[in-house]
């Protein structure tokens, strides 16, 4: 029988007027992998921000212990110090400094009155080295791609000698390359006997690696499995995470894709002068009425700047080539020309540039098309308020009003808000860009629903992702991106996982 | 007892909202029991607005300015030195008041301009842009007035700006001592504003949004109406409205309208919210910008003629100073330093707290030295209290 490390005992955490956790428990054996998954808003995170003091002993009701005994963090530091590090989605380096820097922010090595950077560099290299990371400690984090940014973090967390490495999304950002290799490092770490609790919303991923799974659903523990025991399926994690069964989360079509294109791009070239760099080059694709194309590739491979460099190109990249809406020629040199013409761009960072956190849901959604609602530049309020309204229904976001601010929703009806947006515009080519990144299975389900009714109706969309099962269950065409150019377009019947992978990596 | 709480539920969930208004209430009614009474006389409360004039019309912009997440420095000296170039067009140029309001305002504009220009075009932080501009004007006002010296406005219509009242209705004999004229238009402003009430509330109706309970709706007009009318009183007991206010309301009214009801001032806090999202909703990141640089400029350029009109001359040191006072009456008026969050009527309130703390203290014969640390003191609490009601969230 091996060790507890850690158990959570009848957790309740209560915010006004929401129960966040109803008496959860949670139990980690020692080098374990852990995986915690289930819907957003289902209390993970919550649950993660008790555990780390980031809601103070006496906020929440229940039990920590670690190690055998019962802990009564008042702040972040506390629980750091008993060897709990937390490694959270939104990586918190800073690009700017080096690695080794960033490595022991907060906990520099001095000879009493100055920091002793000889040292610190000494034991960077062997930290990093534990974590199989070849780069130059002197390098700056901004000069590293996102998958070497995640495991400096957890060299980070490595160099202060860690008993509870917490990961929070870690492979939501990375590529499938960086997410294997991320997973290896897991194992490896294990081996080291390093625990590590994982929240994941990829349940491949999850089914990999776990030793052990909690599920959480509404706030409460609604099952615990076991790999040993054969009990990780996808389907049982599915079954346990919606209460309900989804037998395929990506629903068929009933309408087959029109013959016409609508939208064709030819020998496009985009040069990024402040990167000095090519970015894309000969870029050749179309798409039909009423399809989905699918753009696959790695990180890196150009697929979000190639959807900016054709909606008006608002990072100001030098751009050639000739791009044809119904047969007709267009330029767009702002993407406000581009909406007019009927294009339209939901992002994949939609807290970064997707949504205006601070404002609320009826202010996002009508954002990009005010004037539609608007009388000689006067914007009717109560007009907006109804329109507001038929998307939240429509698209079933959930939230208490659509006066509440967007900053306090969760992934997955962020992500609603972000597509009621772009459909307000009435757009005919609809650019999706990681359209069901970090939401949770029941969210993704409703998306894919969506994007397929308005197919049916005849609009056409562009879909980017890096999950591989979701470009071959949605597009009818794909592209895969590879350095800036396409290397191939598969049929979706000719397609799978190999032969696309093949393609990027080309 | 239904009433009473109706009146905290909304109290509660609009604490940041009347904050301000409940503060500037609260040193009012300090100063009036601490003078006797003098800080409330119509005297008193008169010269009071006709001092908040120059800074209010300031603060108004810059509201705008940190909306867009940026700041203008160089709008203080900007406001001296072109009311200086308004005193020189009078004086040396021999143009009509008629001509020169709105070629300075125009001026102003495109001294606006410039400044949000780097910020726009090349992404030059606007603190290093306006502070260019600061040293720029700054030389500029010295320039101006090197060989004069102050230089004397000897044009009665345009110093009325700073220190006429409108005129009365002749031939009324009744209420002797108040202001007629001036009395009637509150009156009018009162109707308005129950009228527009009324009908918003019927619209909100017919589309079934929620709406105050009438208790609430209710006591909130008469409250408002009643404070309309307790203000116009006071004024009308002292030579009524001067031109100083009805400028200021008017440009207050002006910028509510813009950026609460256009497209314009939509667009204005999506960029100050987020400006990477504004520009891929298709929303153009610079015109906004340059727009309310260029506002901004314009409204200083106001600013400079009413301060000029109030001396009667343009000094060699106008404007030092305008901007920070226009800063902090924003900031004690709710605009969030990070940008997107902010109301032009609050900036008022904002401008208003801190001549109100000045007037007061004078009159309490409080030495200078004292009046700032105490004005310091009370921008501190009133961002410490905006950040704390910010951030209990909902």
């Amino acid at each position: 029988m091996k060790k507890i490390l850690l158990e959570m005992k009848n957790i309740t955490k209560k915010f006004p007027g929401v129960v966040a956790l109803d008496n959860v428990n949670f139990q980690v054996t020692e080098s374990e992998i852990h995986c915690l998954v289930g819907e957003n808003g289902a209390g993970k995170s919550t649950l993660m921000k008790v555990l780390s003091g980031v809601y103070p002993h006496g906020s929440y009701e229940g039990e920590i212990i670690i190690d055998g005994e019962s802990q009564e963090f008042s702040n972040i530091n506390e629980s750091k110090k008993t060897g709990i590090a937390i490694i959270y989605q939104e990586l918190a380096l800073i690009p700017e400094m080096t690695v080794y820097e960033n490595i022991f922010l907060g906990h520099e090595i001095t000879n009493g009155i100055s920091v002793d950077w000889n040292e610190t560099i000494k034991r960077a290299e062997k930290v990093l080295k534990k974590v199989c990371l070849q780069v130059n400690p002197a390098d700056k984090i901004k000069e590293l791609g996102v998958g070497k940014q995640q495991l400096v973090e957890i060299a980070k967390a490595l160099s202060m000698d860690v008993k509870l490495l917490l990961l929070d999304e870690p492979t939501s950002a990375l590529s499938e390359d960086d997410s294997e290799n991320l997973l290896g490092l897991l194992r490896e770490l294990k081996k080291q006997g390093v625990t590590c609790v994982l929240i994941s919303h990829k349940l491949s991923e999850v089914i990999k690696i776990a030793d052990t799974v909690t599920v959480l659903r509404d706030g409460e523990t609604v099952g615990s499995l076991s790999a040993e025991k054969g009990e990780i399926t996808e389907n049982t994690l599915v079954k346990l995470m919606v209460g309900r069964e989804i037998n395929d989360i990506y629903p068929k079509r009933k309408v087959k894709k029109g013959k016409d294109i609508v939208f064709e791009v030819k020998d496009w070239n985009v040069y990024d002068p402040s990167r000095g760099k090519q970015i894309l080059s000969d870029i050749n694709f179309n798409v039909r009425k009423g399809e989905i194309v699918g753009f696959s590739g790695l990180m890196g491979s150009g697929r979000t700047e190639l959807a900016l460099s054709l909606f008006g190109n608002p990072g100001r990249s030098r751009v050639s080539g000739d791009m044809y809406i119904d047969g007709e020629k267009n330029n767009f040199s702002h993407p406000e020309n581009a909406i007019k013409e009927g294009l339209a761009y939901v992002s994949e960072d939609r807290k970064g540039n997707g949504l205006i956190l601070i404002q609320d849901v009826k202010q996002n959604i009508t954002l990009a098309n005010l004037r539609e609602i608007a009388k000689r530049g006067v914007v009717d309020n109560n007009a907006e308020i109804k329109i507001a309204n038929e998307y939240k229904t429509s698209l079933a976001i959930k939230t208490p009003s659509i006066e509440q601010k967007v900053l306090y929703l969760s992934g997955g009806n962020q992500q609603k808000v972000s597509l009621a947006k772009w459909l307000f515009v009435k757009p005919d080519i609809l650019i999706l860009d990681e359209p069901t990144r970090g939401i949770d299975v029941g969210a993704k389900y409703e998306i894919h629903s969506i994007m397929n009714e308005l197919v049916e109706q005849g609009m056409s969309i562009i879909m980017i992702s890096s999950e591989l099962p979701e470009i071959l269950g949605m597009s009818d065409r794909i592209y895969v991106l590879s350095a800036g150019k396409i290397s191939g377009e598969l049929s979706v019947e000719e397609a799978n996982q190999e032969k696309i992978m093949h393609l990027a990596t080309n | 007892m239904s009433f009473i709480n109706n009146l905290k539920k909304v109290l509660r969930q609009n604490i940041r909202e009347y904050g301000m208004f409940i503060a500037l209430f609260l040193i009012m009614l300090i100063f009036t029991i601490a003078t006797d009474g003098i800080f409330i006389s119509s005297r008193n409360i008169s010269n009071l607005l006709n001092q908040t004039g120059y800074i209010a019309v300031l603060a108004v912009g810059m509201t705008l300015v940190i909306i867009i997440g940026q700041i203008d420095l160089s709008v203080g000296f900007l406001a001296g030195f072109l009311g200086a170039v308004a005193a020189i067009a009078m004086v040396s140029w021999k143009l009509p008041v008629i001509v020169v309001i709105p070629l300075v305002m125009g001026f102003g504009a495109i001294a606006g301009v410039l400044t949000g220009l780097p910020v726009a075009k090349l992404g030059i932080p606007s603190f290093v842009a306006s502070l260019a501009g600061w040293l720029i004007y700054r030389g500029a006002l010295q320039m101006v007035t090197l060989k004069t010296g102050t230089i004397i406005i000897p044009n009665d219509a345009f110093n009325a700006i700073g220190n006429g009242y409108i005129p009365d209705i002749p031939g009324l004999d009744f209420l002797p001592g108040a202001h007629k004229l001036t009395l009637l238009l509150g009156i009018i402003a009162i109707a308005l504003f129950i009228f527009n009430e009324i009908r918003s509330r019927r619209k909100k109706k017919e589309y079934k949004f929620d709406i105050l309970p009438v208790d609430m709706f209710i006591f909130q007009v008469m409250f408002v109406s009643l404070l309309i009318f307790g203000i116009t009183w006071i004024l009308a007991g002292y030579n009524g409205l001067s031109w100083t206010v009805v400028i200021m309301l008017i440009v207050t009214a002006a910028y509510h309208y813009l950026s609460s009801e256009t497209v314009l001032g939509r667009y204005i806090y999506a960029v100050g919210g987020n400006p990477e999202a504004a520009e891929l909703s298709g929303i153009n990141v610079e015109k906004i910008i340059l727009i309310v640089f260029g506002s901004m400029g314009m409204l200083a350029a106001l600013s400079g003629m009413l301060f000029a009109s109030r001396l009667q001359s343009a000094t060699t040191t106008a404007g030092q100073l305008f901007e920070l006072d226009a800063i902090a009456a924003a900031y004690v008026g709710g605009v969030s330093a990070a940008g997107g969050v902010g109301k032009v009527t609050g900036s008022i309130i904002g401008a208003l707290v801190m001549t109100s703390l000045t007037s007061g203290m004078n009159l309490m014969g409080i030495g200078i030295s004292s009046q700032y640390i105490v004005r310091g003191a009370v921008l501190a609490l009133a961002v410490i209290f905006d950040v704390a009601t910010r951030t209990r969230g909902k």
